[in-house]
């Protein structure tokens, strides 16, 4: 057997925090660590096509678990393809531990084959980033970084190692996780004066973002407890149940006529693991002009950054929604709510075939187990406007970076760490053949539960959409249907069995062959090209400014 | 309302910590007047001091952020409590011999002291808070500046009390700094407290 060394001193750390699965590709500088590999038989590596497959699979199994994904690459080329997955794990706080092997120390700074200075590239777009210098600080290091990636508000934390550290022997000791340091208490004060503020409030708004999908549960008791409206943003969906009566869907660029009117006449608006992204806000002078704001946020840096506080309540989501619960008074605004009730029936999408129709059909087969992955444009708002999700880390899709490329490899993460439940992936033929190589992925493992179903417009959708809207139809760079692929021979070339379907009948019929086929597949529905996503608030523009429906008389549609 | 803000940042002696902070304060187009930089009584942990420019918004944000940061081990708002300031600076003036006398006289007011003697100038090293730096400076001008190089502000808070809290390098307690720490000092502080910054 090999002495030891740094390679496998890096695995036995990783195993005594519990990785079990990490998804990489290898390389010339990474080589020991695939070495070591060997010698860890209960590590699952799952090789991508792609290291952006790697890292978005690695995303997905931890946007699913609430733990930590684990990724892998080599040096230079294989470092800077994780750079899409890093900034996308920054902007959605997902604990995520990327481990980029680098050229020899003595190598490093001259340009060497295959170098690149990745942590200087990564350094704005992780929460921290290592070199390791010496074999012995290995074990130290990959615990800190775990530890950084997970505690507070999560994140990536990239690790790189240089090849004679990986190859360096090793005599020292390997640790273990650290204990999570207690969330911070929330100031007493601040509680109080969010109490006095809902106490009086006569059309209060709750928020919530996706950094309560950890806290579903004590946050879902705090709004039912004070009967407060509730929102979830496009990261927050799941985090209180869509089933419930007071939910008013999502706000923002595509949000709910319910959830925007609310905000905009909300005399208390409560946020609560959000950060106020302008696609939420529009324009920011003009939300929740009414409103007095209470923002909770274990960030501090969140709070008051784009929308300022008046009651700035730093603390872990669960925490400040339990203690808000224990001073719960049900509140009862008749009248709010009646208006609220009768927005809430607005904006509707049309009953015609269309990509609304297709996507509704397809999400409405969700199970309440089943995860639901999108990719980037417009069948992801539609996902997100149509799905209901009455739990957390149910819903999968890229907010922050909006990451073309992320659904499909995600929903391979998410499916290898809930084999048992169904992983959806909904994408658009554009965004698919960014990462469509993964189908390998799912070929080589036998990974049977993975559902991907494109809605094949024949255009970059979401851009189109903005090109007709608001420059005059001139459709610049954005037809794909010249030279798509046949998707069905695609996934039939990796061994994977496909369904095609062009209208609503048909489309029946082949989501149940689908989703009975036993094993992974893939549903093509061909929708009509030119149909938008609405409500819609323009970039720039206020939420009260929205549209409603599409604006020119659609067959069937609203006016 | 633009206006000066001095910050002390106490970071882990580590490569990159420099570059982590100043692309912090460059990508959120934060605009760093002066920026000084120097090792503390403690090993492994540097200090840096410097002048951010902008309104008090602005200001709050970035040391929230830095706040942030895994090798940023405290942050000091010296708008909230006294401290004691003090820039460096070495200033070389051109002289003629009708001028010279003068700008010696100006320098022994100003207690700056003579570090350089050339046939056509002298040059000066000023310590002092940036008013008196900036009004020697201007009172040279007339004489024709030739170079000047200023290292940027560094502060103290005043009196007993340390900024450097107990809790910091590797969970290591700081054994110099407990009595003291032990003990604070009551000092002056000005309403709006920062959320996070103890
Ligand atoms: C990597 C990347 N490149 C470009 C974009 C810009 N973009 C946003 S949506 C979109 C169109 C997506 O088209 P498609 O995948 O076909 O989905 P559709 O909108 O038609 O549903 C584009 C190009 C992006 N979000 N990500």
């Amino acid at each position: 057997m090999t002495p030891p060394n740094g390679a496998q001193a890096l695995w036995q750390t990783l195993a005594a925090h519990g990785v079990g699965t990490v998804f990489g590709y290898p390389g010339g500088a990474i080589m020991p660590v695939y070495d070591a590999l060997t010698l860890f038989p209960d590590i699952r590596h799952i090789l991508a096509r792609h290291e952006q497959g790697a890292i978005h699979a690695a995303e997905g199994w931890a946007k699913a678990t609430g733990d930590l994904g684990v990724c892998l690459a080599t040096s230079g080329p294989g470092a800077t393809n994780l750079v899409t997955g890093l900034a996308d794990a920054m902007m959605d706080s997902v604990p995520l531990l990327a481990i980029t092997g680098n050229v020899a120390r003595h190598l490093m700074g001259t340009d060497a084959f295959q170098e690149a200075d990745i942590t200087g590239i990564t350094l704005p777009i992780t929460k921290h980033n290592y070199v390791v210098q010496e074999a012995g600080d290995l074990p130290r290091v990959v615990a800190e970084a775990i530890h950084i990636a997970r505690s507070g508000r999560p994140g990536p934390v990239l690790v790189d190692i240089p090849k004679d550290v990986q190859l360096a022997a090793f005599a020292g000791e390997v640790h273990g996780p650290q204990a999570p340091p207690e969330a911070p208490a929330p100031d007493p004060h601040a509680l109080e004066a969010a109490v006095a503020l809902l106490k009086e409030a006569r059309r209060p708004v709750l928020m919530v973002g996706g950094g309560a999908q950890g806290a579903a549960a004590e946050v879902t008791a705090f709004a039912r407890a004070w009967r407060i409206p509730t929102i979830t943003t496009l990261m927050g969906l799941g985090a209180f149940p869509a089933s419930d009566g007071l939910w008013l869907g999502m706000p923002g660029m595509h949000g709910s006529v319910a959830a925007n009117r609310a905000i905009s006449e909300a005399d208390v608006l409560i946020g609560i693991g959000l950060r106020f992204d302008d696609r939420v806000t529009g324009r920011v002078k003009d939300f929740a002009s009414r409103a007095s704001i209470i923002h909770i946020d274990l960030d501090a840096a969140e709070i008051s950054k784009i929308v300022r506080a008046h009651v700035p309540v730093r603390a872990d989501a669960g925490r400040a929604a339990r203690l808000l619960t224990e001073r719960a008074q049900p509140l009862s605004h008749p009248e709010w709510t009646a208006t609220l009730a009768e927005w809430r029936t607005r904006g509707e999408h049309p009953a015609h075939w269309g990509a609304a129709q297709a996507v509704r059909q397809v999400v409405s087969r969700l199970g309440p187990g089943d995860i639901l992955s999108t990719d980037v444009g417009q069948h992801q708002m539609l996902a997100a406007q149509l799905a209901r999700f009455d739990r957390p880390r149910r819903w999968l899709t890229s907010g922050g970076l909006g990451t073309m490329g992320f659904g499909f490899p995600a929903a391979i993460g998410a499916a290898l760490a809930e084999p048992g439940v169904t992983s959806m992936v909904i994408a658009g033929d554009g965004g698919f053949q960014m990462t469509a190589q993964e189908l390998a992925t799912l070929t080589k493992y036998g990974i049977r539960n993975v559902k991907i179903c494109i809605v094949n417009n024949s255009y970059l959708g979401m851009v189109r959409q903005w090109q007709e809207l608001f420059h005059e139809r001139r459709y610049s760079e954005v037809y794909l249907g010249d030279s798509n692929p046949d998707f069905l021979k695609l996934a039939d070339a990796y061994g994977i069995s496909g369904w095609r379907a062009d209208n609503a009948d048909d489309l029946e019929g082949a989501i149940d062959a689908w989703l009975a086929h036993d094993g992974s597949a893939l549903l093509e529905v061909v929708v009509p090209n030119e149909h938008g996503v609405f409500p819609m608030v323009p970039a720039g523009a206020a939420l009260s400014e929205m549209i409603e429906t599409e604006p020119q008389a659609v067959p069937g549609g609203r006016a | 309302m633009s206006a000066d803000h001095l910050v002390s940042v106490l970071v882990r002696d580590e490569p990159r910590v420099l570059t982590r902070i100043t692309s912090l304060f460059g990508r959120r187009a934060y605009n760093i007047r002066s920026l000084s930089v120097g090792r503390t009584e403690q090993p492994g942990v540097s200090r840096m001091t410097f002048v951010v420019t902008g309104d008090r918004n602005i200001v709050e944000q970035a040391m929230k952020q830095l706040e942030k940061l895994h090798d940023v081990l405290h942050v000091v708002d010296h708008g909230l409590h006294k401290y004691v300031d003090r820039e460096l600076v070495l200033l070389k003036v051109a002289i003629t011999p009708e001028s010279r006398v003068e700008v010696r006289q100006i320098a022994e007011d100003f207690r700056a002291r003579i570090v350089d003697v050339g046939r056509h100038a002298l040059t000066f090293e000023v310590t002092g808070d940036e008013g008196k730096v900036t009004a020697f400076i201007e009172q040279m001008r007339p004489f024709g500046i030739l170079e000047t190089m200023r290292t940027g502000r560094v502060a103290l808070t005043r009196g007993s009390n340390a900024d450097l809290p107990g809790q910091v390098f590797h969970g290591g307690e700081t054994e110099v700094l407990r009595p003291v720490l032990e003990a604070p000092e009551p000092s002056e502080t000005q309403a709006g407290g920062m959320p996070g910054v103890s």
